[in-house]
């Protein structure tokens, strides 16, 4: 029986190759806090990731303990108040093309545990900046289900 | 010297090389992209002339400290806030809202133009509490989409908004929007939420 031969398999390893590199988002963000987002089922999708400036809140997860147990804001790679938000979203509109920023939109990441008036605080601030278009990212599930 | 034929590089382990950038790439990849609940916050600038509401048509929704639902006085359970809110929304007591199947109550809301759903939540509220009431409010407006779509076109909203945003749907997007735009305004979404 002759061997098969092997001589295209490169070819057809590397069109897979760039495929996914084309295809990868690196993660854009280390999160220093718990992100356990809450479930809900009316959800619209969030696609055209280059238009969602991302806020992440949550408390401090395990290896950052010594900032408190209280829910935090993340931006970017650090902790943040809510004073850092307003130039947080003036360094994303600027690093955007001009005729997009109309169209950027807010993913809030929040965790399911978090109280109401970190996020009414972070909602004050986006409309002082006037950032009005938020999604409040959730995973895919009964509001009733699983805790 | 005697001219030689220049050796040929053994590309026997290009497979390998290549799996091995392939298995990164696999591991590292997230297509999935996220979802949730959209929301419009309203602009900073307030109007100063007081716009009046008649108590009737506000639908008020309180969530307090200990995530305890309060709906138009009464204390109420999750599961049940989604059949409330239809039962309001679509209640039509000035009549004057054809498709409405509401038991047209001249206490409750006048229309659907006119009912509006207000949220106030506490500082202490959880935010999966507050995710949930959310959801369970735009489950109410899609739900009477869902039906008034079925009954004008015979296809549900949520369908015809897939329909809209799909790039290769082959059918009419600009009467499609114009179907959309017709059911957004019969059920139009007044969600106010309280500061």
């Amino acid at each position: 029986m002759p061997a098969v031969n092997t001589a295209s398999l490169p070819d057809i390893v590397f069109m897979l190759l760039f495929f996914f590199m084309v295809a990868t988002v690196m993660r854009q963000n280390t999160l220093k806090i718990d992100n356990n987002l809450p479930f809900a089922d009316q959800v619209e999708k969030l696609d055209k990731k280059d238009l969602v400036m991302y806020i992440y809140a949550g408390k401090p997860s395990a290896n950052y303990k010594s900032f408190g147990t209280e829910a935090r804001i993340q931006l970017n790679d650090d902790f943040a108040g809510v004073r850092d938000i307003a130039a947080f979203i003036a360094a994303e509109r600027a690093s955007k093309r001009e005729e997009l920023i109309p169209f950027l939109t807010t993913a809030l990441k929040v965790d399911s545990e978090a109280n109401m008036g970190l996020i009414g605080d972070i909602k004050q601030e986006l409309r002082k900046v006037n950032a009005l278009k938020i999604n409040y990212t959730t995973k895919k599930g009964s509001v009733f289900g699983r805790d | 010297m005697a001219k030689r034929a220049a050796p040929e590089v053994n590309a026997g382990s290009m497979a390998d090389i290549a799996f091995l950038l392939l298995i990164f790439f696999l591991v590292t990849t997230t297509i999935e992209t996220d979802s949730g609940i959209n929301r419009k916050l309203p602009p900073m600038e307030e109007s100063d002339e007081d716009v009046i509401i008649k108590q009737k048509n506000i639908f008020t929704v309180l969530l307090n400290g200990k995530d305890q639902l309060l709906v138009e006085d009464e204390i109420m359970e999750l599961k049940d806030l989604r059949k409330a809110a239809v039962e309001f929304l679509d209640n039509g007591g000035d009549r004057s809202c054809d498709y409405c199947k509401g038991k047209k109550d001249p206490a409750s809301s006048d229309n659907p133009d006119k009912a509006i759903i207000s949220l106030k939540n506490e500082r202490e509220t959880s935010y999966k509490m507050y995710i949930a009431v959310q959801n369970e409010l735009v489950a109410a407006y899609n739900e009477l989409r869902d039906d008034r779509a079925q009954a004008l076109y015979g296809n549900s909203f949520s369908d015809m908004e897939a329909n809209y945003k799909d790039v290769n749907w082959p059918g009419n997007k600009e009467k499609l929007k114009e179907k959309i735009d017709q059911i957004k305004l019969d059920y139009p979404q007044k969600l106010s939420e309280v500061q």
